[in-house]
C-alpha cells in the first residue's frame, strides 16, 4: 500500500476495460472501457437509478472486484488485492456518503464518525486524538457537542445525520470521498447548505470529490460533469 | 473496544427482544444451576445429618429404610426391635455406647422421639457438633421434653408450656391424660432434630402402659399413678451404637445381622446414605439432563432472535462494510452479540439463583426438613455456567455465518 501523503501523479481513480457481472438470479452487468478522475476533482456521476452506479461505485470501494480490466484507486490495481485487504483500503483511503440511514441508529453520533478508524489504524494515526479530530470537524459541520456525543444518531434529524455521515467520511482526511446521492433525503433548502459544507470540507482537505446523483441541477459547483451513461454500458438478463 | 461498546448500544436498542431472550436464558440457567445445589445441598444435609454413630440398628427391613425412619424421620418402622434384644445385643464386646430410640407418636405434625438422656451428648451432626440447649435444661421430670429449634418458632412454644402428645403420626386420638412439659429448647441444628418433640423412653411407656390394641383400655391409669410402676420399655423401633474402635464395625454388623432371637439388621450410616444417593442418582441424572435441555432451549431461541433480526439489520451490516469492515468482522460481531447475550443470562440466572434459594430456603426447610446451605459456586457450577456462555457462542455461530454471506453478497447496499 503506498502512503497517501507521498505525491504520485496518479490519478484517484483509473479504470480501464472494466467488465464486472452479479451473479444469482440479478444477471447485470456492467461494462467501463475508460473512465478516471483526477487528484482533487470533484467530479458530478449523472445517472438514474438502474443505470448501474451502484454497481460502479461498490468497484471503485473495493466491495466487488472486476471480472476483467483494471481499478485503479490512488494508484493500486483493487483487482490485484485479496477481499480482506481491499476492505483494509477502503477503510483507509475511501470516506463513503449514502443517499440516507448513513448511521448506525443505537451509537452516538461520535461512535459513528469514529467507526471507520478502527478498520484504519493509519488513518486513525493522522488523526492524532481521533475524538478532538472527530468534534473539530462537528464543529465546522455546525453540530453541538452535546448532540454529538450523548444522542443516539437516530434522535437526529436527516440533515444532521447526513452532516455527521460527512464528518465520518472525512475523518483522518482520507483522498477520495464517495457520496452516493446524499442530498435527495433533504429539502431543496437543506441540500444547497449539506453542499456548501462538503465542498468547503473537501477542498479544505485537499480530498477528491465523486458525487452520484440522479438530479441534474447539481452538477453546477463541480469541476466536471460526468453521464453514467457515456462511460458504462449496463446489460441485464433475466434468468426466470 | 469501540466494537464491544456499538454491541452493547445495539444490544440495548433492542432491549424488549434481547431482555426476554436474556430472562429465558437466565431462568434455565438458574434451574440448570438450581438443581445442582439442591442435589449438592440436599446430600450435604443429609451426609451432615449424622455423625460419629458407626451402627444404626432396627428390625429387619431396607438399609435405606431404616436409615430414613431412625435418622430422618422419613416413613415409618415396619417393626419394633424387643428391649431384650437391644440389651443384649449393646453388650456384645466392641460396643462402646448405644442409645435407644422410640418413634411412633407425633405433637401436631411434629414427631416425637423418646429416647435416652445419652442422646443429647452422643447424637453428632455436622462433622462432630454436639447438640445444644438455646433455653431450659434436658429432661428432668417424666413428663418433661425438650423440642427442637422449629417446633419452638412453629408453634410458639416457650419453657413450661404444655403439650400434649397424639398417639400415632396421624390420629385424633391423643394423650390427653398425661400432658407434658417444655422442660428446654435446643439450638437450631440444620437437622430433623429441630423438627423432633425428644421425650425420655419412658414417659413412652409411661403414656402407652393403658392402651392396648391401638386405644386406650377401660381403665386409664392417671398420670400420677403412672410414676410409680415400672416403666422398663419392652421394645424400642432403633438404636444408634458406637463401637471402640472402627475395625470392629464390620463384625459388630455382621453379628447383629446374624443375631438368632429376633431378625435384626445393622446399617452403617455412611453406606447407608451410599445406597440411597445410589437409588436418587438416577432422578438426579433426568433431573440433570432435563435442565441442560431447558439451557439448549434457551440458547437456541436465542439464535432464532438473532436469525429472524437479520434481515432488518442488513443496513446496519451495509454501514460496516462501507466504513471497512470486513464480511469477517461482521461474524464477529454476531457471534460477540450472542455471547454478551449468554453472559448476561447467565449472570441474571446467578442472581435469580441465589434470590431463590434465599426466598425458597424457610419452605424447604419447613415442609422437607431439607436445609439448604447458601454457598458460594462451586468450580463445578463454574463449569456449568462457562458451559452456558460457550454454548451460546457457539450457537451464535448459526446466525452470524448467515450474517456474514449477507454481508459478503450485499456489500455497501443491499441487494434484493
Amino acid at each position: 500500500m503506498t502512503d497517501p501523503s507521498r505525491p504520485t501523479t496518479a490519478d484517484a481513480i483509473a479504470i480501464s476495460n472494466l467488465r464486472f457481472a452479479w451473479g444469482g438470479r440479478r444477471r447485470f452487468g456492467l461494462a467501463v472501457d475508460t473512465f478516471s478522475v483526477r487528484r482533487g476533482e470533484t467530479v458530478f456521476l449523472f445517472g438514474e437509478s438502474g443505470s448501474g452506479k451502484s454497481t460502479l461505485l461498490s468497484l471503485v470501494c473495493g466491495v466487488n472486484k472486476p471480472a476483467s480490466g483494471q481499478v485503479e484507486v490512488d494508484g493500486t490495481d483493487l483487482g490485484a488485492l485479496r477481499g480482506a485487504a481491499r476492505d483494509r483500503f477502503r477503510a483507509e483511503r475511501i470516506g463513503v456518503i449514502f443517499q440516507m440511514f448513513n448511521l448506525l441508529p443505537y451509537a452516538s453520533p461520535l461512535d459513528n464518525i469514529l467507526l471507520p478508524l478502527h478498520f484504519a489504524p493509519e488513518r486513525r494515526q493522522r488523526c492524532g486524538d481521533p475524538r478532538a479530530a472527530a468534534l473539530d470537524l462537528t464543529d465546522t459541520l455546525g453540530l453541538s457537542r452535546s448532540l454529538i456525543e450523548h444522542a443516539p444518531a437516530a434522535d437526529l434529524s436527516v440533515g444532521q445525520q447526513q452532516r455527521v455521515a460527512v464528518a465520518r467520511a472525512l475523518i483522518g482526511h482520507p483522498p477520495l470521498i464517495i457520496a452516493d446521492e446524499p442530498t435527495s433525503a433533504l429539502d431543496a433548502g437543506a441540500q444547497s447548505a449539506f453542499l456548501d459544507l462538503l465542498f468547503e470540507r473537501v477542498q479544505a482537505f485537499g480530498a477528491t470529490l465523486v458525487l452520484v446523483s440522479h438530479d441534474a441541477r447539481l452538477a453546477t459547483r463541480f469541476d466536471r460533469e460526468v453521464s453514467l451513461s457515456d462511460i458504462a454500458r449496463t446489460h441485464r438478463e433475466d434468468a426466470a | 473496544m469501540i466494537l464491544l461498546r456499538l454491541a452493547i448500544r445495539s444490544l440495548i436498542s433492542r432491549r424488549i427482544t434481547v431482555g426476554l431472550t436474556v430472562l429465558a436464558i437466565a431462568l434455565s440457567t438458574a434451574l440448570f444451576l438450581g438443581v445442582e445445589k439442591v442435589r449438592t445441598g440436599a446430600r450435604a444435609s443429609f451426609a451432615d445429618t449424622i455423625s460419629d454413630t458407626d451402627l444404626i440398628i432396627g428390625a429387619r427391613t431396607g438399609g435405606v429404610q431404616l436409615l430414613l425412619y431412625s435418622v430422618f424421620r422419613i416413613g415409618n418402622a415396619t417393626n419394633n426391635i424387643t428391649w431384650e434384644s437391644y440389651e443384649d445385643v449393646i453388650s456384645q464386646p466392641g460396643v462402646a455406647w448405644a442409645v435407644p430410640i422410640s418413634l411412633g407418636d407425633s405433637h401436631r405434625g411434629f414427631r416425637v422421639m423418646g429416647t435416652t438422656a445419652a442422646y443429647f451428648d452422643r447424637y453428632k451432626y455436622r462433622g462432630g457438633q454436639d447438640l445444644t440447649l438455646a433455653e431450659g435444661n434436658r429432661f428432668d421430670d417424666l413428663f418433661d421434653t425438650v423440642i427442637g429449634a422449629d417446633v419452638a418458632r412453629q408453634l410458639g412454644y416457650r419453657i413450661g408450656d404444655p403439650i400434649v402428645v397424639a398417639h400415632g403420626l396421624a390420629s385424633f386420638t391423643e394423650h390427653d391424660d398425661k400432658p407434658f412439659r417444655v422442660a428446654g429448647i435446643l439450638a437450631k441444628t440444620g437437622t430433623p432434630v429441630d423438627r423432633t418433640v425428644i421425650v425420655s423412653l419412658k414417659a413412652i411407656e409411661a403414656i402407652h402402659v393403658d392402651w392396648q390394641e391401638g386405644a386406650q383400655s377401660a381403665n386409664p391409669v392417671s398420670a400420677d399413678a403412672v410414676r410409680g410402676m415400672d416403666l422398663a420399655p419392652s421394645a424400642i423401633t432403633a438404636a444408634m451404637i458406637g463401637v471402640e474402635s472402627p475395625l470392629q464395625v464390620f463384625r459388630l454388623q455382621r453379628a447383629i445381622n446374624e443375631y438368632r432371637e429376633e431378625p435384626l439388621m445393622a446399617v452403617i450410616p455412611g453406606v447407608a446414605l451410599q445406597e440411597l444417593w445410589e437409588i436418587v442418582g438416577v432422578a438426579e441424572t433426568a433431573l440433570f439432563g432435563v435442565s441442560a435441555m431447558v439451557v439448549a432451549t434457551a440458547l437456541i431461541g436465542m439464535a432464532a432472535m438473532i436469525f429472524s433480526g437479520l434481515n432488518e439489520r442488513r443496513r446496519e451490516m451495509a454501514i460496516f462494510r462501507a466504513v471497512g469492515a470486513r464480511p469477517g468482522t461482521i461474524l464477529g460481531l454476531l457471534v460477540l452479540e450472542a455471547a454478551l447475550m449468554a453472559a448476561a443470562g447467565a449472570a441474571l440466572g446467578v442472581a435469580l439463583l441465589y434470590t431463590g434459594l434465599w426466598i425458597a430456603r424457610p419452605y424447604v426447610d419447613a415442609a422437607f426438613g431439607l436445609y439448604l446451605p447458601i454457598s458460594a459456586l462451586t468450580p463445578r457450577e463454574w463449569a456449568g455456567i462457562a458451559a452456558v456462555v460457550a454454548g451460546g457462542t457457539l450457537v451464535g455461530f448459526f446466525p452470524a455465518i448467515r450474517a456474514y454471506r449477507i454481508s459478503l453478497a450485499d456489500g455497501m447496499t443491499i441487494r434484493t
